[in-house]
């Protein structure tokens, strides 16, 4: 596949930055495309895992707003079968956090919210609360109607909690989250 | 045998059933669980999207509460299994994050806490001799697929979970229980995982996947050890059956269910009947040794 890099781009550093958030060296990537035969979505998106590692050798900044960040589903084939043991999940991870930074992430299903939802809920009762949760994604994505056929059922079948959990510490994870965010 | 256990956020909402269903078969086996008190959410998919840190310290928390209890941890749900097994891995060969973990936990800890499934409690602690002779109920030939999923098997580095492209722990289940294990190819593909809610169209496409070589396969129910499958492949079957113009009806169970079936637990107490496709064919199928 021809991968077309405009001129007018300048390296900013994104390699580096994902290399040190990470921790993983892609620079060692033989373009051997198991990653890429053996991710989960490769059917569905328009860039495959193998070639957001070359463009990311070749400091391509538009690989932050490649689908495959938002849809790739951290199941860890790629790393499982690479065989210079490069752990593209770890990477994938890297890019979502600069592609937020960058608020480049607007992508189908808003997946930063989702977690920002999700981890909300933790930091207030320490463990995650699905309604909560589900009520500030939804409102967030104007998805009111996404999956209320199944609440009734749910709730008759106690698959879900009308309230959150207060058996955890959660002194504790609130130091957490305020020691990280500091 | 006693261990520490986590049950996971999802034990007090979508997975109950599993909850249920551990707890039981721990009594009659005698496996003693003990949780941590206060146990705190792991961060799950959500955290290692955010921050590599926040990913390593809230496992690392619940980890350090095993440690001070003396106890190895046993975990069932396998987010929660693999987000131990890494926080372990990464403050044992990085330094500096055991660093940064200690002052957000205020406290060091230093990655040593064995991690568990429930299912290589049984197979590998109580063992297979033991599940035989206490077993008093049979699959009577009931065809299953084990689904092992993504988080168990990878990376295997670090999970040391099974075979990670072939893993038979469960399988070894299955056949001392009297049922016959499938041997099929999607042992260890991806369901969609933490998409259940924001990307519920990739959800459908590869669990869609999964339902169809199950029952292809001749797969007359999946085993499961992981919540975030069994809510992708039970509670979104029907949707997929819309979707993609299928009729699966495909009960999908926890295995530990199965194993509580075959130590002679009531369906109701193995919370059978939270299971949204019926588990009717399965326990009408159980019968006495």
């Amino acid at each position: 596949m021809a991968i077309i890099i405009s001129k007018d781009k300048k390296a900013d550093g994104l390699l580096n930055s994902v290399e040190e958030i990470s921790g993983i060296d892609v620079r060692s990537c033989l373009q051997c495309k198991k990653c890429t035969n053996g991710c989960a979505v490769v059917n569905l998106v328009k860039v495959p895992p193998s070639e957001i590692i070359r463009r990311l050798q070749l400091n391509d900044d538009d690989v932050l707003s490649s689908d495959l960040v938002w849809m790739c589903a951290s199941c860890e084939t790629c790393f499982a079968r690479c065989p210079m043991k490069i752990n593209m999940a770890a990477v994938m991870d890297a890019l979502r956090v600069i592609a937020v930074r960058k608020n480049l992430s607007k992508q189908k299903g808003n997946v930063p919210l989702f977690n920002k939802s999700f981890l909300k809920t933790v930091k207030m009762f320490g463990r995650t609360y699905d309604l909560g949760m589900i009520a500030a994604y939804k409102i967030g994505t104007s998805s009111y109607f996404q999956d209320t056929d199944k609440f009734p059922m749910m709730l008759k079948k106690g698959k879900i909690a009308l309230f959150p959990s207060f058996k955890a510490d959660k002194k504790y994870t609130k130091r957490i989250f305020k020691g990280l965010s500091s | 045998m006693k261990y520490a256990y986590y049950p996971g956020c999802s034990a007090e909402s979508t997975a109950r059933d599993q909850y249920m269903s551990v707890k039981e078969v721990a009594k009659v086996l005698d496996i003693e669980l003990i949780e941590p008190k206060g146990w705190t959410c792991c961060g799950s998919t959500p955290a290692h999207h955010t921050n590599k840190l926040l990913s390593v310290s809230l496992p690392a928390a619940n980890l350090l509460m095993a440690q001070k209890m003396g106890l190895d941890m046993v975990v069932f749900c396998a987010a929660c299994y693999n987000r131990m097994k890494v926080a372990n891995h990464e403050i044992q060969t990085n330094p500096k994050i055991r660093k940064e973990v200690s002052a957000a936990l205020c406290e060091d800890y230093d990655g040593s806490v064995n991690v568990r499934h429930f299912v290589e409690v049984l197979v590998k602690e109580v063992g297979i001799k033991k599940l035989q002779e206490t077993f008093t109920h049979s699959l009577d030939g009931l065809k299953v697929v084990n689904y092992y999923g993504c988080l168990l098997v990878r990376p295997n580095e670090v999970t040391n979970f099974d075979n990670p492209e072939n893993p038979t722990i469960m399988d070894s289940l299955i056949t001392i229980m009297g049922g016959e294990s499938i041997d099929w190819p999607h042992k260890v593909e991806c369901c969609g995982g933490g998409f259940a809610l924001s990307r519920t169209d990739i959800v459908v496409e590869l669990s869609n996947s999964i339902l169809g070589m199950a029952k292809s396969s001749g797969a007359q129910c999946m085993a499961v050890a992981c919540p975030m499958c069994q809510v992708n492949l039970d509670l979104r079957q029907n949707d997929i059956n819309k979707i993609k113009g299928k009729d699966y009806n495909l009960p999908i169970v926890y295995i530990s269910q199965l194993v509580g079936l075959c130590l002679g637990i009531s369906p109701e107490k193995l919370g059978m009947d939270k299971c949204v496709v019926s588990p009717k064919p399965i326990i009408e199928k159980v019968k006495v040794f």
